[in-house]
């Protein structure tokens, strides 16, 4: 599937090639590939059932299988019409979606400022985003819950966003591919008479695009998947994100199960394919991340 | 005016331009909210009433609470769980991963989905799995060889392994692909020269894999027994209903944070948690660092 033969001698031109020359099949060989198989089809399990029973008719639920019998979309349509997931959906798209393209301007721009500018208060400044990575958000919530009620932010978009709009991990990330944009790139550019600000987006950003996909990713996927703070500064059922509406369903008894599958699906399939579709950016991302971060 | 600058000076008022909204973002949301939740830790106050000073009050208090101290084993048990088993198992998988060809990027992607998902959904997920019989995955297959249900979610000694394993699941692909990433890293030539030697696969494991894989075992280290320790979004909502399991005994120290301040509106109380939360990380943090540094 992802291995074709073009996709493993692109790959090959990054960190993340299979190490092994191609030597023919042994005994060790196929266990092992077998064991990792079995090992990776447990690991997609869970996503597997929440698909299947996300399919299934009421009755059904307590037939295991991971083939529904006669698969419909009919709890899809159900949850989707019952109005609450659709604007939970449509709040965490629009709380994602602003953050993302707040850290990716603010974190880059940081980034590029503490990288390429000297001036005073520079290492000041440096330490002082740095020394935020080490406070955790939990510490954080009681005096933004505070300040949100102070100046009446609770239960609002801007109430759930206005914490993550820039992050020092973010920030980090940026400068640290703005290392390798040539200093004589911007001496040009500014030769021709470019002003700063058109040289950072004309000139440096475009340098760095795949830090900043992988960047965006990852601030996507962490405000999508976002629980402590919205829980708290929202209260309203509308104004929930799909991680505090899936929680509200707290009483077991009466549950029932293929819904809330397919409420679980809903906010777990759209990062599926984002994943899907960028997986080899991804995964890269994470490496840079893990490393440089 | 600003033409009449030198090339250095237009080069500072550009830079403080552009850091202008930013530092300010990190004064308000970041700085100002740190101190003031240091401030409340020392303040009597339930969010409706008057400040009042407390002095030590709040720490008196926590020191003295056995719901603190359950709460405070609990979080370190799943520290110690949860950081050896997730290394160990990860590092299996990318050992061995990073010898196969074969479909490799597939079997990369299933190890690394669960991470893609959110820790919300998937604890639905997980406590379907652990419902008693007609319905739940796990206590089915108990009944299918024979084996004794086991209440997992109600029980006071499955509950936390239960919560665990959700946990550790869905952070196992990130550190697949670090350790692979790490092990991409170590020159060939190391294990060429092995070879020659006629080395065992386990002494290179031991004498060359493992040492050179020292800076990618310290990140990993670190940063998942910070994750642990602030475990949270797997805790409340596979108990709601009874948030911290059966006599707390799934409880961590920030679902007690949680319901200090915004169940029981006890603000300095649990402030007073944030603070040893943070000083809990700092320690933890500072300690792995020395420690797997200078072996």
């Amino acid at each position: 599937m992802a291995a074709t033969d073009s996709e493993l001698r692109a790959s090959s031109k990054t960190l993340l090639v299979a190490r092994t020359p191609g030597k023919p099949a042994n005994l060790e060989q196929i266990v092992r590939w077998l064991l990792l198989f079995a090992g990776g089809i447990m690991m997609v399990a869970p996503i597997a059932f929440m698909i299947s029973t996300s399919l299934k008719w009421p009755h059904e639920i307590y037939n295991l299988a991971l083939i529904p019998d006669e698969p419909h979309l009919e709890n899809y349509t159900y949850v989707l019409e019952d109005g609450r997931f659709y604007a939970w959906f449509i709040n965490s798209m629009i709380i994602a979606t602003i953050t993302t393209v707040s850290n990716v301007l603010f974190d880059s721009l940081v980034g590029y400022t503490l990288c390429k500018f000297r001036f005073p208060g520079r290492y000041i400044v440096f330490i002082a985003i740095l020394s935020t990575l080490m406070i955790p958000t939990e510490m954080l919530v009681i005096p933004w819950y505070l300040m949100s009620q102070a100046f009446g932010w609770l239960d609002s978009y801007w109430g759930i966003m206005f914490p993550g709009l820039m992050t020092a991990f973010g920030t980090f990330l940026m400068k640290q591919f703005f290392e390798t944009v040539p200093d004589d790139f911007i001496e040009a550019a500014r030769i021709d008479g470019l002003n700063e600000l058109q040289i950072w987006w004309t000139v440096a950003m475009p340098l760095v695009r795949p830090a900043l996909a992988a960047l965006a990713i990852f601030v996507f996927l962490g405000n999508w998947t976002a629980f402590i703070w919205p829980l708290i500064v929202t209260n309203s059922t509308e104004m929930y994100t799909l991680p505090v509406g899936l929680s509200s369903f707290s009483d077991e008894a009466d549950v029932q199960w293929e819904l809330i599958m397919t409420g679980a699906a809903i906010s777990t399939i759209p990062t599926l394919i984002v994943f899907l579709i960028f997986q080899r950016f991804i995964i890269r991302g994470v490496v840079m991340a893990g490393l440089k971060g | 005016m600003y033409r009449s600058l030198s090339v250095r000076q237009k080069q500072i008022v550009w830079a403080w331009a552009f850091l202008a909204i930013p530092v300010v973002f990190y004064a308000v949301i970041r700085f100002y909210p740190t101190f003031n939740a240091m401030v409340i830790s020392f303040q009597d106050w339930n969010l409706l009433g008057d400040r009042a000073w407390a002095g030590w009050k709040n720490y008196d208090k926590l020191w003295n609470d056995p719901v603190f101290w359950k709460v405070f084993k609990n979080t370190f048990v799943y520290l110690l769980i949860g950081t050896p088993v997730s290394l160990v198992v990860s590092f299996a998988i990318a050992y061995h991963l990073d010898k196969l060809r074969f479909m490799h990027g597939f079997l990369r992607m299933l190890y690394f989905l669960p991470f893609m998902t959110s820790a919300v959904a998937m604890a639905w997920v997980w406590r379907w799995f652990y419902q008693p019989v007609p319905i739940g995955l796990f206590n089915n297959f108990l009944a299918a060889t024979g084996i004794p249900q086991i209440e997992f979610l109600r029980s006071t000694s499955f509950a936390l392994p239960a919560i665990l394993a959700p946990a550790v699941w869905a952070g196992l692909g990130f550190q697949v692909i670090i350790f692979m990433a790490g092990l991409r890293a170590i020159p060939r030539s190391y294990y060429e020269a092995a070879r020659i030697d006629g080395v065992s696969n386990w002494t290179v494991l031991f004498e060359i894999t493992i040492p050179l894989l020292k800076p990618t075992i310290v990140f990993i280290v670190v940063f998942s027994s910070i994750g642990f320790l602030r475990i949270f979004d797997h805790v409340f909502n596979m108990t709601t209903g009874d948030p911290g399991g059966p006599l707390n005994s799934t409880k961590p120290l920030v679902l007690m944070i949680y319901q200090s301040a915004f169940t029981d509106f006890n603000m300095g109380y649990a402030a007073a948690q944030t603070v040893v939360l943070f000083l809990i990380l700092l320690i933890v943090s500072l300690v792995q660092l020395r420690i797997l540094r200078d072996r």
